[in-house]
């Protein structure tokens, strides 16, 4: 009877639920850890962030079961309802909402706070999950991929619009799901190495060695060795690239001793050596009319462009708050009581908590507001300070579990639709545990999103539910069909 | 098209192989921030916990007779909490404290200026000023709801209860730079003895601070204990202190040194119980406390009559005839006299034309004679004999270096070890010195001058005063001190042993009666009759030390009773002439001020004579 009414309760990934029920009452924990402050009658005080994420915590459970009730395909046929109702919403806010800390996010309806960019997030992943879905739709179609990405965009310029730079980023996690479904992995590789060279190339800007520029120097290597493996790996005669791979690694030796002795920029050695594998590859492209290396070709090029423009983008497209987070972040600057205040204070809430912890509410450094923000975008400092290194560690290994166990699921769908969705859904966790976790623990610039189901706030917590949620009914109704 | 499906499929490897990489590279991190480095452990806890000293309350001074000298005053000192001020009329507030407006702004831009005030938090009570009296802050803490943001913080500072003693005392002022890096104890603000007793027991009077942990917030506001005090360490109040001095006895001879320049000891023989120790001019204790004695203190320093030179022990004078006594003491011990041995003086020291001179007297004459009426010619004749007889000691200077072992055994040429900072050790010369000065060729003649305590030799009045108590005791003395009892501590075994010297104590019996002779009289004359009382025996040398500057000190040193001492006392009058116009009476006075309590009427009228004499260098 693949039709009759049978209950999703029965069929619903109980592992993912458990973990799920798991994070949210640790999540429930820490806050409170939070917001301790000596007084064990404020925890339970009615208008506390305790008690509040509590009711929270009512509502997107209530939320969840309205999900799990509602018919399947209710969700892929009005996918993209939902998500042009969520847009217009983005629009409203953007004008209707009062400016909060210089960001323009928050909806107020009387007592309660919504942040609609929230709930964007399951509105764009039904809306892509829905066309990407279509039947005889493939991806690598140019059209159908700028359908994608301007369902991916559109949301994410609506919340830069808000000011709320850190939600608009989580959208780039779509891309990790478009990987999978097909996108080239050579965009992953440019996203990464983009970042890479920027890191690199801001990090040594102003070092020098002898009278080469060293962050120049060390970016354009690394584009060097990353063009000679891409070659390699597309290329069928191995021999000629080993033999330039050696050339190159010999050339740039003993330029490296000559310039010890005779200082002079070694940069245009490998700009040269660059310059000689962008002509090989040309020249190859035409001989063989193979597209494949012009690709390549282009992508060393546009490194080089790129490293030279870095200087440009960040001093010209950044505001002067974010190239101060970044340059703390990168170790360029060090300002532990100005911009570096969050990021230092949040390692030695961490660094306090050693190996086991100082013990549930007993944390000082969370308590007495050292560590600003501890009970949203920094509450992964209570649980390093107060559970130590193996509860955070635990911690960790808990939410790994929860987006791979994701992943799985996501495999087992039989539609592209709630597989896309599923993907997507593993994606964003992922993105968000990248980016918070690295920023408490001083490896990524601060950028404010939350650690989902840990960080205090209605929006979120009742946000990423339905995210899950949304999955989880269409996961348990697979067999369905 | 399924190869191409088959490829993506392979793709969720490479997704998931990121989640666990991330997972991993966080845990790395984790365990090197939480495990492997130890700096954020130890800067959390200066972050979060706040240790606040508790000062111990001061130990408080007695004098011999349990009379309260010093104890602790309370104080206030006026804080202020930046953050929580609000608009104030300045103007009346100056008016309540006592500033001028141009005072507050600079003190308020001083407190703000990190580079002044490295600690400085608007969140934070800083010191807006401190030490104010009673008095002075009574008006503002009845006024301060006015003022939102200033708060009064209850302090201590030291209450003199006598003007007298000052130097004795000593105060107690803010440590310095050096001060905290020789003593961990301190940190910057504490207060601590500056001179006196004060700064001498300064360990036994701070007690021990006590400490509370404080959880501090990230604004630097104080948010309650540290489980609930646990690791709280309760203050030891300093230790009281009995001092020997008899504070009545000190007064009174303050007044009468008053306009003059000198001092005076006094010690209990027995015990060497410093009972007095007069420098004067002086000054009264209570100017060197609180917000005052910065200004007080300089203007003490740049006071030409030096208020603030502890004349008892930094003095340092030719001891002149209160010498005699230790030379008659060498002669005897070593045998170059006995008590029967007769010089002859003809108005000076015949072996040498004469010189030194001395005054009329019957000739030739003992040795008790001889201190009685203080003759300049016995005693050359005695270190004659001693320095340039060849059978005794085979050259000068060993006989010198023998006779200079003598003095130091009897107290002088270095420090006594009172418990009193700044002592100075006066001087005795050894051979080196005169084979240096004279290239080797000398003799007693050639330094003839020191048997009659001239010349070279210096002493203190504190040295001079312990002879005086040696003599009383026959033989020993205890090295001089002012502090009689420690609470709940015994003294220092340096204050209770007797060190006898390298005379035999049989010696000391002649001079005793040699002293007692210059006060009543002998066949050869008295130097001394002034510190005659009629019921009280006194003993007494009177002493001139010459002095290349202007007139001669006068000195007196002596004891009392003749049997059974209860008192050693030395005088000092600068620029006062012969020892007996000025130091013999005022040894009078003090001997009987302190033996019978008060002065008789017949001796009212030299108590009048002295209390009015003013006796200051000419140029004032």
């Amino acid at each position: 009877m693949p039709y009759s009414t049978k209950n999703s309760w029965k069929s619903i990934d109980w592992v993912t639920l458990v973990l799920y029920l798991l994070m949210i009452t640790a999540g429930w924990l820490t806050i409170c850890g939070a917001s301790y402050e000596f007084d064990m009658a404020k925890l339970f005080d009615p208008s506390g962030r305790p008690v509040n994420q509590l009711i929270w915590m009512g509502i997107s459970l209530v939320a969840a079961c309205c999900i799990l009730i509602i018919e399947r395909d209710f969700y892929e046929v009005f996918a993209y309802l939902i998500y042009g109702g969520i847009i217009l919403l983005l629009i409203a806010t953007i004008f209707l909402a009062p400016d909060i800390k210089g960001s323009r996010s928050w909806l107020v309806l009387g007592p309660i706070r919504l942040q609609p960019a929230e709930f964007a997030k399951f509105a764009t992943a039904l809306a892509v999950a829905r066309l990407i879905g279509t039947y005889g739709f493939v991806l690598t179609q140019f059209k159908n991929f700028m359908l994608v990405l301007g369902i991916i965009f559109l949301p994410m310029i609506c919340i830069l619009l808000q000011q709320e730079t850190g939600s608009a980023l989580v959208y780039l996690a779509f891309f990790l799901m478009l990987y999978r479904e097909g996108m080239s992995g050579y965009f992953l590789l440019a996203g990464v190495c983009a970042v890479i060279f920027f890191v690199v190339g801001m990090k040594y800007a102003e070092v020098t060695m002898g009278a080469t520029a060293l962050g120049t120097f060390l970016v354009s290597v690394i584009v060097l060795i990353v063009t000679i493996v891409l070659v390699y790996v597309e290329r069928k005669d191995k021999q000629t690239v080993r033999i330039f791979t050696c050339l190159s690694a010999g050339v740039l030796a003993i330029s490296a001793i000559v310039s010890y002795f005779y200082p002079f920029d070694l940069n245009i050695v490998v700009l040269a050596l660059l310059g000689a594998i962008i002509a090989y590859l040309i020249g190859l492209s035409i001989y063989h009319w193979v597209w494949h290396y012009v690709l390549i070709a282009f992508f060393a090029f546009a490194s080089i462009g790129f490293l030279f423009s870095v200087n440009y983008v960040f001093n010209d497209i950044l505001e002067p708050h974010q190239q101060v987070r970044i340059k703390v972040s990168l170790g360029l600057k060090d300002d532990p009581s100005g911009a570096g205040y969050n990021v230092n204070q949040s390692k030695i809430a961490i660094g306090s908590g050693g190996l086991t912890g100082k013990g549930f509410l007993n944390g000082t450094q969370t308590k007495l507001k050292y560590v600003p923000e501890q009970d949203t975008d920094f509450i992964f400092c209570t649980i390093g300070e107060e559970q130590g290194f193996l509860g955070s560690a635990a911690i960790l290994i808990l939410f790994g579990g929860f987006i791979l166990r994701l992943i799985v699921l996501a495999e087992r769908q039989d539609t592209t639709f709630a597989r896309v969705y599923g993907y997507s859904v593993a994606s964003i966790f992922f993105f968000h545990l990248a980016i918070n976790v690295g920023m408490v623990l001083g490896l990524t610039p601060v950028i404010g999103i939350p650690l989902p189901f840990f960080s205090y706030g209605g929006s979120s917590l009742l946000g990423f539910t339905i995210l899950l949620f949304i999955f989880l009914r269409l996961d348990a109704s697979r067999k369905e069909r | 098209m399924n190869k191409q499906k088959y490829k993506y499929e392979n793709r969720r490897f490479v997704i998931g192989s990121a989640v666990i990489v991330l997972v991993i590279l966080f845990i790395i991190r984790l365990f090197y921030l939480q495990v492997i480095n130890n700096d954020y452990k130890l800067r959390a806890d200066s972050n979060a916990f706040l240790k606040r000293t508790i000062y111990p309350s001061r130990g408080i001074l007695y004098d011999r007779n349990d009379k309260l000298l010093v104890y602790n005053q309370p104080a206030y000192d006026i804080m202020l909490i930046m953050r929580e001020i609000q608009p104030f009329d300045t103007l009346d507030f100056c008016n309540i404290v006592g500033i001028t407006k141009e005072q507050f702004l600079k003190r308020m831009a001083n407190i703000k200026d990190r580079r002044l005030n490295p600690g400085y938090s608007s969140y934070t009570p800083q010191v807006f000023m401190n030490q104010l009296s009673a008095q002075e802050c009574g008006m503002l803490q009845e006024k301060l709801y006015k003022f939102p943001g200033f708060y009064v913080q209850n302090r201590t500072i030291r209450e003199y209860l006598y003007p007298n003693a000052a130097l004795l005392l000593g105060n107690v002022g803010e440590v310095n730079q050096k001060d905290i890096e020789k003593d961990s104890y301190y940190v910057a603000g504490d207060n601590a003895g500056r001179t006196g007793v004060e700064s001498s027991y300064e360990k036994y009077l701070r007690g021990e601070k006590g400490v509370e942990v404080l959880l501090r917030d990230a604004h630097g506001r104080i948010k309650g204990r540290y489980e609930e005090g646990k690791l709280d360490v309760a203050p030891v109040s300093g230790k009281n202190l009995k001092l020997s001095i008899d504070i009545e006895l000190q007064a009174y001879g303050e007044k009468l040194m008053q306009n003059k320049l000198g001092g005076i000891v006094m010690i209990e023989p027995e015990s060497g119980e410093v009972l007095c120790m007069v420098s004067s001019p002086t000054y009264d204790p209570n100017l060197l406390v609180g917000r005052i004695r910065g200004k007080n203190y300089n203007k003490l320093q740049k006071d030409p009559l030096k208020p603030l030179f502890n004349r008892p022990l930094m003095a340092q004078y030719p001891p002149g005839s209160t010498f005699k006594p230790t030379q008659g003491l060498i002669f005897l011990q070593e045998g170059v006299i006995t008590p029967e041995t007769k010089f002859t003086c003809a108005h000076g020291y015949t072996f040498r034309g004469g010189k030194p001179a001395c005054h009329g007297h019957p000739s030739p004459l003992p040795l008790v004679g001889a201190l009685a009426t203080s003759c300049n010619s016995f005693f050359p004749w005695g270190l004659h004999y001693m320095l340039d007889d060849r059978s005794r000691y085979p050259s000068v200077q060993q006989a010198f270096d023998v006779w200079k072992d003598y003095m130091v055994s009897m107290g002088y040429g270095y420090r006594l070890g009172i418990d009193l900072p700044g002592e100075k050790r006066g001087y005795i010369p050894n051979s080196k010195v005169y084979d240096k000065i004279y290239r080797g060729r000398w003799n007693s003649s050639t330094i003839i001058s020191i048997a009659i305590g001239q010349g070279e030799i210096l002493a203190t009045p504190l040295q001079i005063c312990n002879l005086a108590a040696t003599i009383a005791n026959r033989g020993y003395y205890i090295t001089p001190h002012v502090v009689k009892e420690i609470q709940d501590t015994p003294l220092d075994t340096l204050y209770t042993q007797r060190r006898y010297t390298k005379a035999d104590v049989k010696y000391y019996s002649y001079i005793a009666e040699g002293m007692r002779g210059a006060v009543i009289g002998t066949a050869y004359g008295a130097t001394c009759r002034g510190a005659n009382l009629p019921d009280i025996e006194v003993c007494g040398k009177t002493g001139t030390a010459e002095n290349p500057h202007g007139k001669d000190h006068s000195i007196f040193m002596g004891f009392a009773p003749y049997d059974k001492p209860k008192v050693a006392i030395a005088v000092f009058v600068e620029n006062a002439g012969f020892g007996a116009t000025y130091a013999v009476p005022i040894g009078r006075l003090m001997i009987e001020k302190y033996l019978r309590g008060k002065i008789l009427p017949e001796s009212q009228a030299i108590e009048d004579y002295i209390v009015n004499a003013v006796i200051l260098p000419n140029a004032l």
